[in-house]
């Protein structure tokens, strides 16, 4: 690797810093997980990780994250356009408003999410068999709370913050002039923004959305209050990790963890691979 | 296409940046509004492109009235100060961008574009982005970007406002040969007089949100109109005074003033002398000269530039000579010479002049 000389020294001593850190926080801790996965045995961590309750739960935990991040790509690009864009009475309110996902602990937010959604609580009741939209579904209505619905919601809650708040920044340095420049070439407002928005505001929508997308696979509190947790439908996989806990299987809780492990980090890595191509795309 | 604005006004907020506006621009022309920063000429070029909405006042573009239309509907090429080029695409996509959002087909946009490359002498780059060109070369490319659809009206923000010097006048004479060229109604804003009187067929000079004086470079430049005017105008000496016996007393110098300036006894005024309009010598010439010691002199530009101090320094005057006349006058630091100015245009106190120009 060539150093290049710069205005501060210390790339040994930053870097030192920097490795030692992520082992002990990040590195070493989940090794040690592949570690302890693999003391039952090949053949227990395959029965633990690859049970059909398991699978049906890594179905769950990574459809339902992919369908809240994807929710939240057009809502948060909607509210980050809104925030940016307009000057309104409210508009700090809404500004933090964003943001208590983040701050609230998440099972205040999967108790305030369960008492609105339930059957009977104030959204929920719309969507009975006998509320004003659940009626057009038949006679069982539409149940929110307790169905994978219930989880994608849960889930769209907590990663809301992420696309608003990476979009918020760039669609605020947007140069006015490009959408006046794109306009006095003929261009219309739908034709402006996605030859000329989207395109700038596109690795951040991506970065957020991966950033949502990775929090919503690790959620626990706000979901199992919410998702009613019967094996095979509403379980998430990191409920049934606890529930291998709560029975002392070790091994087998760590076999998801692994699972669940691998398959973030793969993940992350192709999608931060994608961002960083478009990135230079943009920027070339 | 000739365009005309009527009577437009425009406030944001407090601020009145345009204040009963009317002006024609003739067909083909290129025209130059020209004031400093804060007069309005930007507005005005912005509410002639439809990019803001005058608060009174239309807009027409030939016979139609395009006060209410947009800015994409105007057919007009907009070309801005820092270029606004769109940053993700290639030289080629941005100069195709007009013709693709109005859906000109692949087989046409390619010559088109290629043609385009040729005119701003940048055949080969179109594979390369903007970031890779320098500031004369982008700006070249949003001119460009701005002819492709071949607009019937050009509109130029400050359009060298961002060059250095040096590229700054090659593109200025590009342009002025492009316009030869095409002959496309052209209106350009600029704070350089230089520039405006180079480059246009027709100056506009804008303060405070009115219109000071138009008229062609030469015009402009040999009748001043107004105090204003005379100032922005380049380097000039200015002095103050009050009307004496129908004359207004500069120093020991006595000019008469004209009658059109509409000075009376008493009244203050300003004078302006420019500084190639004074003539330097050795001998007196009556009550139209002045005694004067030279300060400085410096030989190093087209012409001699002679500080001078009259009436024991209280007065400075600076004058320009061509070189021929200063090596037989050779003069040197600490000299007493008589200056005597060729032309004095006296104007009532600046403040008031112009209240009364509008």
């Amino acid at each position: 690797m060539k150093r290049s000389h710069r205005v501060l020294p210390g790339f040994g001593l930053s870097l030192g810093i920097t490795l030692l850190y992520l082992s002990i926080l990040v590195l070493i801790p989940l090794s040690l997980l592949f570690w302890n996965a693999g003391g039952g045995g090949w053949e227990h961590f395959k029965s633990a990780a690859f049970s059909p309750r398991a699978l049906a739960s890594y179905k769950i935990t990574f459809g339902a994250s992919f369908v809240a991040a994807t929710i939240n790509l057009f809502a948060g690009m909607l509210i980050a356009w809104v925030l940016v864009r307009y000057r309104f009475p409210g508009r700090s309110f809404m500004d933090a408003l964003v943001d208590l996902p983040f701050a609230l602990p998440t099972a205040v937010g999967g108790i305030a999410l369960t008492t609105a959604y339930a059957p009977n609580g104030f959204i929920g009741r719309q969507f009975a068999p006998d509320g004003i939209i659940g009626r057009h579904f038949g006679p069982e209505g539409l149940k929110l709370a307790y169905t994978p619905i219930g989880i994608v919601i849960a889930l769209t809650f907590i990663s809301l913050p992420f696309v608003v708040r990476t979009v918020q920044p760039v669609l605020g340095g947007l140069d006015a002039q490009l959408e006046e420049a794109a306009s006095s070439l003929g261009a219309n407002r739908f034709q402006t923004f996605r030859r000329v928005i989207f395109p700038y505001i596109w690795p951040a929508l991506l970065t957020g959305w991966t950033l949502g997308f990775a929090r919503a696979l690790g959620e626990y509190g706000s979901v199992v209050f919410i998702a009613g947790n019967q094996p095979l439908k509403t379980e998430i996989v990191p409920l049934l990790i606890i529930t291998r806990l709560e029975e002392y299987d070790y091994p087998g809780a760590t076999a998801l963890a692994v699972v669940m492990l691998t398959a973030s980090f793969s993940l992350l890595l192709a999608i931060n691979t994608l961002s960083r191509w478009t990135n230079r795309r943009a920027s070339a | 296409m000739q365009i005309s604005v009527r009577g437009v006004s425009k406030n944001f907020g407090a601020f009145r940046a345009l204040d009963n506006v009317s002006l024609d621009i003739p067909q083909g022309q290129l025209v130059a509004l020209l004031g400093p920063s804060g007069s309005g000429k930007t507005t005005l070029l912005r509410i002639i492109a439809g990019l803001e909405a005058p608060d009174e006042g239309r807009i027409f573009y030939g016979d139609q009235d395009v006060t209410n239309c947009s800015t994409r509907d105007r057919g007009i090429g907009f070309v801005f100060q820092h270029y606004a080029l769109f940053g993700h695409m290639t030289i080629f996509d941005n100069i195709a961008f007009g013709l693709r959002v109005r859906k000109w087909k692949n087989e046409q946009i390619r010559p088109r574009v290629l043609e385009l490359l040729r005119l701003i002498q940048l055949e080969g780059m179109e594979k390369r982005f903007p970031s890779q060109l320098s500031g004369g070369q982008r700006q070249r490319v949003a001119l460009a970007r701005a002819l492709a659809a071949q607009p019937q009206v050009m509109l130029l923000d400050e359009p060298f406002g961002a060059l250095d010097a040096k590229v700054r006048a090659d593109l200025r004479r590009w342009i002025r040969s492009l316009h030869d060229e095409i002959h496309m109604t052209s209106v350009f804003v600029t704070h350089d007089q230089e520039e405006a009187f180079e480059v246009a067929d027709f100056v506009v000079v804008m303060n405070r949100g009115k219109i000071e004086q138009m008229g062609t470079p030469d015009e402009v430049f040999a009748r001043p109109a107004s105090a204003f005017v005379t100032d922005f105008l380049g380097r000039v000496n200015v002095f103050h005074g009050r009307v004496q016996n129908g004359k207004a007393q500069i120093g020991e110098l006595e000019v008469s003033v004209e009658a059109e300036h509409g000075s009376v006894e008493g009244d203050t005024f300003t004078a302006y002398i420019r500084p190639h309009e004074v003539e330097i010598d050795r001998e007196p010439h009556g009550p139209e000269s002045m005694q004067a010691a030279v300060s400085r002199v410096n030989r190093t530009g087209s012409t001699v530039k002679v500080a001078l101090f009259a009436q024991d320094g209280q007065l400075p005057i600076d004058v320009e000579l061509p070189h021929e006349r200063e090596a037989t006058l050779n003069l040197r630091a600490g000299d007493i010479v008589w200056v005597y100015p060729r032309q004095v245009r006296v104007f009532a106190a600046p403040t008031a002049s112009v209240e009364s120009s509008s």
